[in-house]
């Protein structure tokens, strides 16, 4: 139809809006990785020995391994000697205590993006650890969350702070040598956040930080650690944008949690980063290793995740079930529109009794955009009664997309259930009609198809979140029919 | 004024002439009938009216309250005032039936340059209502006509009649697969809306309907025109013959 051929060229046309560059003078290391690198950067940190040994480990490791060529996407080789594994704000010597102390110039980026970082801290009672590009520079609600006994800070203070809880659970999750993106992140990663919740404390707010990527060629390397001990129950919110660039920028991020007995934790992202433009010129890579440990039995661990930016996104955020009676859960949203690639899903791995997981997915592919649903549901010997349910759907919107799924069951325990259901579909010309004919325009038609197409992975985003959410869909989707 | 005036319309569905020069016209408060063999053209008019994408108007013209209604865009004719009342109403999963409700009220009250409502307003306008259909509130919280049995798609396309309160409503064979009971309710929804001011067009197979549903036109669209006008009394004679009498008589002419 014509109308829908001139609908998706506008959709395919949408800009990104959180497209610009923050003027601030950088630290950065000169492009290249080798010992010396590694040595720097944790030098520059202060960090302990065994944290040095670790890197160097690693970065030994990923010598060894080889880029993963398995996913359902494409793009130019990456040549990690052209990147600098380093940069920071200059003010980083003396980071601030405060918002008050923060580089004006920053918070002023934070505005454009529509994060009013202290308003939106205040309204919604979140502790916010901004972090921009490699070291945080602003945390909130520090003094509510100690008393409370959480430590929620930068990766670098907890090193600092916190050492043993460090070196007790860094890379507990996700093995030195799990994969070639995690191997590189543990080598070089500058800093992220680190939570720990204390034995049955229920973490009196939401958790929550803002990632950002701005310096030209300098690959982002977060690492992420949140720990709840036994009876605790956290909800830790990662969102992001980035600046419009024309060269890629590589992000290779590695999240880990740890629930130990009767624990919970829920992590929610909404990723908007940079897609590139409307020729796939620019965009993010983003190659993330999360991981969940349910160690403890009864221990939760939920992931929510709507994805709905990056040149290309790489990500299958997973849950080890091996406490008895453990529960993993995965929500997803991927939008894939324009020249974006998304291979993304989850990975249950049950080994305790009774362990039971959810996977709900949602696919949305538009313009040329490729969807790839990627999902591993084993059971092991030992995991006696264990359940999976997953519900793996995709939207195409328009006729150049594609929607792929590639599901992996592998049950060696015969007492197991697991059910799979996929559905495929379009926004059908009835549905849009039937909308019109109430008043509906058609792009109010397709946001609230779409959303509704959504509800059930929102459904789990907590409230703020929710809407966001929603508005990015309809942002990103303006205009789109099938 | 005529609310609408159709003449010589000729249509098209995918390259085929459905409708072949139909007249008619509706007064404001007028209920017309329209009934027929299948294949006439019935649907095809409900469509065309609606302004369905692959429906095509090749000559003729449709005035709407005295403007051209060709011209507009699906959801300009709703918002002007015409409402569609589905054959076979459409599912939209994940969508709940509240939310579609209150988002083709508020479009509609946008365009008239009224305010939107809120939820509580919408709830204190939509309960009335219910009651009327005879439907539950859970009824509102599940996806557009998901999982709806065929007499509750029916229901839910006169609710939302109720709800948008159009000028002009035109329901395509409604009175399809419903039982007596779920007849009356959907009769009693229906009546409740006539008005002095307000038209309707009632496709049907069935003088049943009409006896629940008292029409002041009742016309015979054979070959894609209208074949034979008369009032209430047609419809029963038709009740009695069938169609082939009259579509003979067409053609004869």
């Amino acid at each position: 139809m014509a109308t829908e051929s001139r609908q998706i060229a506008d959709l395919v046309k949408q800009k990104y809006q959180h497209g610009f560059i923050t003027d601030i003078e950088q630290d950065t290391v000169p492009p290249g990785l080798d010992e010396s690198v590694i040595r720097l950067i944790s030098a520059k940190k202060g960090e302990p020995k065994f944290l040095l040994d670790w890197r160097l480990k690693a970065f030994e490791l990923w010598q060894t391994l080889t880029e993963p060529a398995w996913a359902h996407v494409n793009y130019t080789p990456i040549d990690y000697q052209s990147i600098s594994y380093f940069s920071a704000p200059k003010s980083q010597a003396d980071a601030p205590k405060s918002l008050d102390e923060v580089d004006p110039k920053l918070l002023e980026t934070y505005d454009k993006l529509g994060i009013p970082l202290h308003e939106r801290a205040r309204l919604a009672g979140v502790a916010v650890d901004a972090v921009f590009d490699s070291v945080s520079v602003a945390t909130t609600f520090k003094g509510k969350l100690s008393e409370a006994g959480v430590i929620f800070c930068s990766f670098s203070e907890a090193v600092r702070e916190h050492p043993a809880l460090v070196e007790q659970y860094l890379g507990t999750v996700v093995p030195l040598r799990d994969n070639f993106f995690s191997a590189l992140n543990s080598a070089v990663f500058s800093d992220g956040s680190f939570v720990y919740v204390p034995k049955g404390v229920r973490c009196p707010m939401e958790l929550s930080t803002y990632f950002r990527i701005n310096a030209a060629n300098t690959g982002q390397f977060e690492r992420t650690l949140v720990i709840a001990d036994e009876g605790s129950h956290v909800s830790y919110l990662e969102g992001c944008t980035a600046p419009m660039r024309d060269e890629n920028q590589l992000h290779a991020a590695v999240v880990e949690l740890v629930a130990l007995d009767d624990a919970e934790i829920k992590y929610s992202t909404v990723q908007n980063w940079y897609p590139g433009d409307e020729n796939g010129v620019g965009g993010i890579y983003n190659f993330v290793t999360k991981r969940g440990d349910c160690r403890g039995t009864n221990s939760k661990i939920s992931w929510t995740q709507v994805e709905t930016g990056s040149a290309i996104t790489w990500k299958y955020p997973s849950c080890v079930l091996r406490g008895d009676n453990s529960v993993g859960e995965f929500y997803s949203v991927a939008v894939a529109n324009n020249c974006q690639q998304a291979d993304t899903g989850t990975k249950m791995i049950h080994i305790g009794k009774n362990t039971r997981s959810t996977i709900i997915s949602k696919g949305i592919s538009a313009g040329r955009g490729q969807n790839a649903y990627r999902g591993l549901v084993r059971f092991m010997p030992t995991a006696k009664n264990a359940r999976n349910y997953t519900q793996c759907d995709s939207l195409l919107l328009g006729d150049q997309c594609g929607a792929h799924t590639f599901p992996y069951i592998e049950s060696r325990e015969p007492s197991g259930r697991i059910e799979h259901e996929a559905t495929t579909s379009k926004i059908s010309d009835d549905q849009l009609f039937y909308c019109r004919q109430r008043g509906l325009s058609e792009e109010d038609a397709v946001n609230m198809i779409v959303n509704g197409f959504c509800r059930r992975v929102f459904q789990n985003l907590p409230m703020e979140f929710a809407v966001e959410a929603q508005n990015l869909m309809n942002v990103s989707l303006e205009g789109a029919i099938g | 004024m005529n609310i609408l005036e159709i003449e010589k319309l000729h249509a098209t569905v995918g390259g085929k002439e459905i409708l072949k020069g139909l007249d008619l016209c509706v007064g404001p408060g007028e209920v017309h009938a329209i009934m027929g063999p299948n294949g006439s053209g019935k649907s095809t008019l409900a469509q065309v009216l609606a302004g369905r994408d692959d429906y095509e108007v090749t000559s003729g013209s449709i005035r709407f309250k005295g403007a051209d209604l060709v011209e507009l865009a699906p959801e300009e004719r709703a918002c002007a005032g015409l409402f569609l009342a589905f054959q076979y109403p459409i599912e939209i999963p994940g969508v709940n039936n509240t939310y579609l409700l209150k988002a083709a009220l508020n479009a509609q009250r946008k365009s008239r340059g009224e305010t939107e409502v809120d939820a509580f307003e919408f709830m204190r306008l939509i309960k009335d209502k219910m009651k009327v259909m005879q439907i539950s509130e859970e009824f509102l919280h599940r996806s557009v006509n998901e999982g709806f049995s065929g007499g509750e798609k029916k229901r839910n396309e006169v609710l939302q009649m109720l709800l948008l309160e159009p000028q002009l409503a035109v329901l395509d064979e409604t009175d399809s697969g419903l039982d007596v009971d779920a007849l009356k309710v959907v009769a009693a929804g229906v009546n409740s809306l006539r008005d002095p001011k307000r038209s309707m067009i009632l496709v049907t197979h069935y003088e049943r309907l009409l006896e629940l549903i008292e029409p002041d036109f009742v016309h015979v669209l054979a070959g894609g025109k209208i074949v034979k006008s008369g009032d209430r009394s047609l419809a029963r004679e038709l009740d009695a013959r069938g169609y082939d009498w009259i579509t003979q008589q067409a053609a004869a002419v």
